[in-house]
Parts: C-alpha cells; sequence; structure tokens
C-alpha cells in the first residue's frame, strides 16, 4: 500500500510538468488544410510556411514601426480577439487617428482567398502589406523607410537570417514573412466544423432549422466551408453618402458598380459591426435589411430579385434560427490562439 | 609631259580611293558588345525643362511640366539581316525619370555585335511581370524603392507613365497624369500597354562591336502626351488615372518617340 503512493505523486509531477510546457514547444506543423476546407488557392510553392517565417511575419504584423511615427501596427485595425478585426469600428482608424472609408475585413483563411480587399483590387498576399504601409490614412510611411528601420535593428536582421538564410532585409522578404502568418490565421475549429467532420458535437434542433434555412436562403453566395463564394456581388443596400462603388474603380466595368466581396459569415459574433462601410451593428439589422429594405440599386444580385419581389422572405422565427445558426460559426479557439497573439 | 600624266593618274588613284566610303570593322559571330539608348525628352522643338519651361498644347493652354516618368521594358534590336535580338527580359526593365539625369540612358550589355536597324520595346510593365511573384519585382520594379512613386498599392500594377505640371487652365491649378492598366489580373480591364518599334535612318544605324559601343539617341516628346489622336484639354481633365479617358492619353504617347541619331563610337 505504502509503495504505491510515490508512484502517484511521481505521475503527478510528470503531469504536472507536461501541463507547464509552453506552447511554442509544440511541434511547428506548417500549413495545414483542414478536412472539410478546399485546397488553398494561396501560391506556397514561392512561399512555403516555416517556423521562422511565421514568427518573423508575426513578430512584423504587430510592429508599430510599420508607420511613419511608430505607433500603429497591422495588429491595430486586425485585432484578434474581434477575429482580426476593429471591432465596434464602422470604418477603420489610422495614424493620428485618420478615418479610412471602409470597415476592416478579418484576417482569416485568407490562404483561400483569391483577390483582397472589399473591391478585390489586390490578386496576391504579398502585395497586400504595401497598401495599408503607404494609406495616408492607415500607417502613412513608405515601405524603404520601414525596411531601413528593421535594418537599424539587430533582432530583426538576426530574425532574417533564421527565416532566409541571410542578414539582407528585402521588400520580398518582408512580406513573405508577413504572408506566412497571415495565411496560418485560419478559422475551422467552430462548433458548426465540429459537427461536419463528425468529431462528436451535434447540432441542437434548433441550430439545425438555422443550418436548413441556410443553406435555403443564404449559402449561394456564402458558401460552405468558408461561407462564401468570394464573388463580388450588390446585395442591395443603400448607396453610401460617400456612393463607394466598390470594385468598379478597380476593373471600370459598368457590371461591377456597387458590388463588394462577399465577406465570411465565420466569426460574426467577434467581427461587428457589418458590411463594407460597417453601417449595421448588429445580425439582426442585416436579417431585417436582407428581408425589408433591398433595394433595386445598379448591379443588384439578381438572387435577391426573384419571382418579382426583392429580398429574402424570412419569419421572425426563422431569423433566430438562422442567428442560432450562425452562431455555430463562431470560432472560439481562433480568437484566442496564443500562436497567433502578440507575444 | 609623262610626268604630268603619271601624277594625274596618281591623284586621280589617290582621289578615288578617298571617295570610297569607309566600311565599318569586321566582327566575329561570338562578339559581344553593347548599345546605349537615350531617352531624350523634349517637348515640340525645345528640351523638356521641368518647373520653369513652358509649353503649350494643342486646345492652346499653357503649362509647364513637375514630373515625367515611364518605363521601358521587353527591348529588342532588329538586325540589318531580319532577325531580332530579344534583350533578356530580367535587364530589360528601366525607369526613365526627367528629374533623375542618370537614368535617362539605359545600357544593354552582352549583344551579339552587327549592324541593327531598329528597336522595338514597350512603354510599361508588361502583363506577366505585372501579375508576377513579389521576388521577380527587383530594382526599378521593386515597390519599396524603384517603384516607389509609380505602383498603384490598391489596384495592384504599375504606372506606365506618370507627367505631373502646373497649368492655369486646370481648376485645382495642377494636373496630373497617371497612366497604367495591363490588361487585368482576374477580369479585363483596360490595356495601356504600348508596343514602340523604331527604324534607324538607312544612312545611321547602330553597328555593334566588341569595341564599339553605339549611342542611339531617342526623343521623346512629352508634348505628344497631350497632343495626338485625341488633343487632351487640361481644363476639362486635370487629373486622369485609373479611368477609361486614359485608353486616349496612351494613344497619344505610343506616338512620342523617334530615333533622331546614333553615333558609333
Amino acid at each position: 500500500m505504502k509503495r504505491i503512493y510515490p508512484f502517484i505523486f511521481l505521475i503527478f509531477t510528470a503531469c504536472l510538468y507536461a501541463c507547464s510546457k509552453d506552447v511554442a514547444e509544440q511541434v511547428f506543423e506548417g500549413f495545414q488544410t483542414p478536412s472539410n476546407f478546399p485546397a488553398p488557392v494561396y501560391h506556397f510553392s514561392t512561399n512555403k510556411v516555416t517556423q521562422t517565417g511565421f514568427e518573423l511575419g508575426r513578430k512584423l504584423f504587430y510592429e508599430p514601426r510599420l508607420s511613419r511615427n511608430n505607433t500603429i501596427s497591422c495588429g491595430n485595425c486586425h485585432i484578434q480577439s474581434s477575429a482580426f478585426t476593429q471591432h465596434g469600428h464602422k470604418v477603420s482608424h489610422g495614424i493620428e487617428d485618420r478615418l479610412g472609408t471602409r470597415n476592416s475585413p478579418p484576417i482569416m483563411n485568407l490562404a483561400w482567398s483569391p483577390l483582397l480587399m472589399w473591391d478585390g483590387g489586390i490578386f496576391d498576399l504579398d502585395l497586400q502589406p504595401i497598401a495599408p504601409i503607404t494609406n495616408h490614412a492607415e500607417m502613412d510611411e513608405t515601405v524603404e523607410n520601414v525596411l531601413n528601420k528593421l535594418r537599424g535593428l539587430p533582432e530583426y536582421k538576426a530574425l532574417f537570417k533564421k527565416a532566409f538564410g541571410a542578414e539582407d532585409i528585402t521588400t520580398a522578404k518582408m512580406v513573405k514573412a508577413l504572408s506566412q502568418f497571415m495565411v496560418m490565421c485560419v478559422s475551422s475549429n467552430a462548433k458548426y466544423d465540429s459537427v461536419m467532420r463528425k468529431q462528436g458535437p451535434s447540432f441542437t434542433a434548433e441550430e439545425e432549422s438555422g443550418y436548413a434555412l441556410y443553406k435555403t436562403n443564404c449559402s449561394s453566395c456564402h458558401t460552405e466551408p468558408l461561407f462564401t463564394d468570394n464573388s463580388f456581388r450588390n446585395n442591395g443596400i443603400a448607396i453610401g453618402a460617400n456612393n463607394d462603388m466598390g470594385r468598379y474603380p478597380v476593373t471600370l466595368n459598368e457590371t461591377d458598380k456597387y458590388k463588394f466581396k462577399v465577406p465570411s459569415l465565420r466569426n460574426l459574433s467577434y467581427t461587428a459591426p457589418y458590411m463594407h462601410d460597417g453601417r449595421f451593428a448588429t445580425i439582426d439589422e442585416v436579417l431585417e435589411h436582407y428581408t425589408n429594405h433591398v433595394q433595386a440599386t445598379q448591379n443588384l444580385d439578381p438572387l435577391l430579385q426573384q419571382n418579382g419581389t426583392t429580398g429574402i422572405a424570412l419569419t421572425a422565427s426563422e431569423k433566430t434560427k438562422i442567428i442560432s445558426f450562425l452562431k455555430t460559426l463562431d470560432d472560439r479557439a481562433f480568437v484566442t490562439d496564443r500562436k497567433l497573439s502578440e507575444q | 609631259m609623262k610626268r604630268v600624266s603619271v601624277i594625274c593618274i596618281a591623284a586621280l588613284a589617290v582621289l578615288a580611293s578617298c571617295k570610297k566610303e569607309s566600311t565599318p570593322p569586321e566582327f566575329l559571330p561570338t562578339d559581344k558588345g553593347s548599345i546605349e539608348i537615350e531617352f531624350d525628352n523634349v517637348v515640340g522643338s525645345d528640351d523638356l525643362v521641368l518647373n520653369t519651361g513652358a509649353y503649350t498644347n494643342a486646345i492652346g493652354e499653357t503649362y509647364n511640366i513637375t514630373k515625367f516618368s515611364y518605363y521601358i521594358s521587353n527591348i529588342k534590336l532588329k538586325n540589318e539581316d531580319g532577325t531580332e535580338y530579344i534583350v533578356p527580359q530580367d535587364e530589360s526593365y528601366f525607369l526613365i525619370q526627367e528629374d533623375d539625369e542618370s537614368t535617362h540612358v539605359a545600357e544593354i550589355e552582352n549583344i551579339p555585335a552587327g549592324n541593327y536597324t531598329g528597336i522595338t520595346f514597350t512603354v510599361g510593365v508588361d502583363s506577366l511581370r505585372s501579375a508576377a511573384d513579389i521576388a521577380e519585382r527587383t530594382g526599378v520594379l521593386d515597390p519599396a524603392t524603384g517603384a516607389l512613386d509609380m505602383y498603384w498599392s490598391w489596384n495592384s500594377g504599375y504606372i506606365f507613365l506618370k507627367m505631373e505640371g502646373i497649368s492655369t487652365a486646370s481648376m485645382m491649378g495642377d494636373f496630373m497624369y497617371h497612366i497604367g492598366g495591363f490588361g487585368g489580373y482576374s477580369s479585363a480591364t483596360i490595356n495601356n500597354l504600348k508596343t514602340i518599334t523604331l527604324t534607324a535612318p538607312t544612312d545611321n544605324i547602330a553597328t555593334v562591336r566588341k569595341d564599339v559601343t553605339p549611342e542611339v539617341h531617342l526623343f521623346a516628346d512629352a508634348g505628344k502626351v497631350l497632343n495626338g489622336t485625341t488633343n487632351v484639354s487640361i481644363a476639362a481633365n486635370p487629373m486622369v488615372m485609373f479611368a477609361d479617358y486614359s485608353v486616349n492619353i496612351a494613344n497619344n504617347y505610343a506616338g512620342m518617340f523617334k530615333i533622331d541619331h546614333i553615333h558609333n563610337d
């Protein structure tokens, strides 16, 4: 009898030790495609994700020196607890509190996004950082100044050497490191995913009804499992005071006027407010728009004008069920994953 | 008498040999040399002088030019034997900036020796490179440095030609023409890439030798940005960037280049 106590004590101590092991010591697996997701579109062949590249990219993501006066980092407008959006802000606030014109989209599942920004103006994630860095209302800096600042810091020279084999800091290496971080911001562990992957949990009756209603009314545009088909559409919201024409300035195609990228429905509990200009504070308002306020503006999506009516017909009870289902797309693991946080 | 004849014949012989045109030195097919292409920016018959030069367009509006920059790429040299030498693409991107004299001459090395009668180049950055991986955008194509103010971050692509200046015709006081558009990545958009082919005068071709570097002196008439198939009014169009109207300006400047002369030194 007495002999077993030290044994139990040893096991207990071993367990404590295992639990206290730092997250960073876990094996870095690089980019993984979740089993219920399609193949990614990002060009991994020219930028494979490595642990050192990812860690450098993470550090750069939270580096305020990317801005002219060293106050604004990517993480300022893309806050992890808001699924990498700027919670509570209709439009982004940048350097010196300057206001942009659009709501900050989540850094989420970008490896599956062929075109970036609400208007699809950027076609390669590697080119993305150049836009906020040089934008007057965001970071108001030049890429060259950023590179020079980094070159003056021994810690960055060392990190670039670890990630790319040499100390020299170039445009390409900096943006590729940032991409390595951003593509790792994968949200695929919501309750919905566990259900779809048959990992144990089941939808409640209300969630199940909501899922069916979603499939009938929403899935043509907000297609699973990414909950967007990555297309550009006009969903009938009233034309904004600034007459933002969305994709039109990027293509000059008349048929692109007032079309914006279909956003994902994942993590809506964290990413309010909604729409390209953040005009809707709640999902209730969004659904209210679809049932009662769809306007036949130029290029209104055909899916929202069927059978001689505009919008989507939903009862109050159906809306409640849909909202229940949408909550199963919230991924708490994503917004708390320490690996994606500022270290 | 005989002596005079001999002298006359000798004199004639000398004269005859002097009349003979001097032929270029011979070369081996494996010889390599260089060529320098100078982009001399002018406005009509005047030199382009930034800020102080005063110019008038076809509409009658006066203006000065404070900035004039353009990308040249995909250079090909036409050999007198009909073949074309294509300069390796990576060595073929140049950004000519009026305000930086060091950029006015595009030097190209490792060219097969030969007699060249013409040149073809693109004004702008071709579509493949415009969509290429960032690692292939170095030097004048690097958005951080070389392409610093010639790159649209919000609509991924380069500004092919930029001309800015001051004019009382403009309500804003100044004008800005930023012309780009490579045809679009995922959907078709305007394409302002222009291919320019120029032929040297028949008696003034470029002779590339291992020890002879021809200098091809091109004129680029900035006045032709505003005058051409469409005469641009600064008053009506003071700012043209990524817009349908930019097509008119690109069509204009497609005609602004000519070979003025070639030095074979």
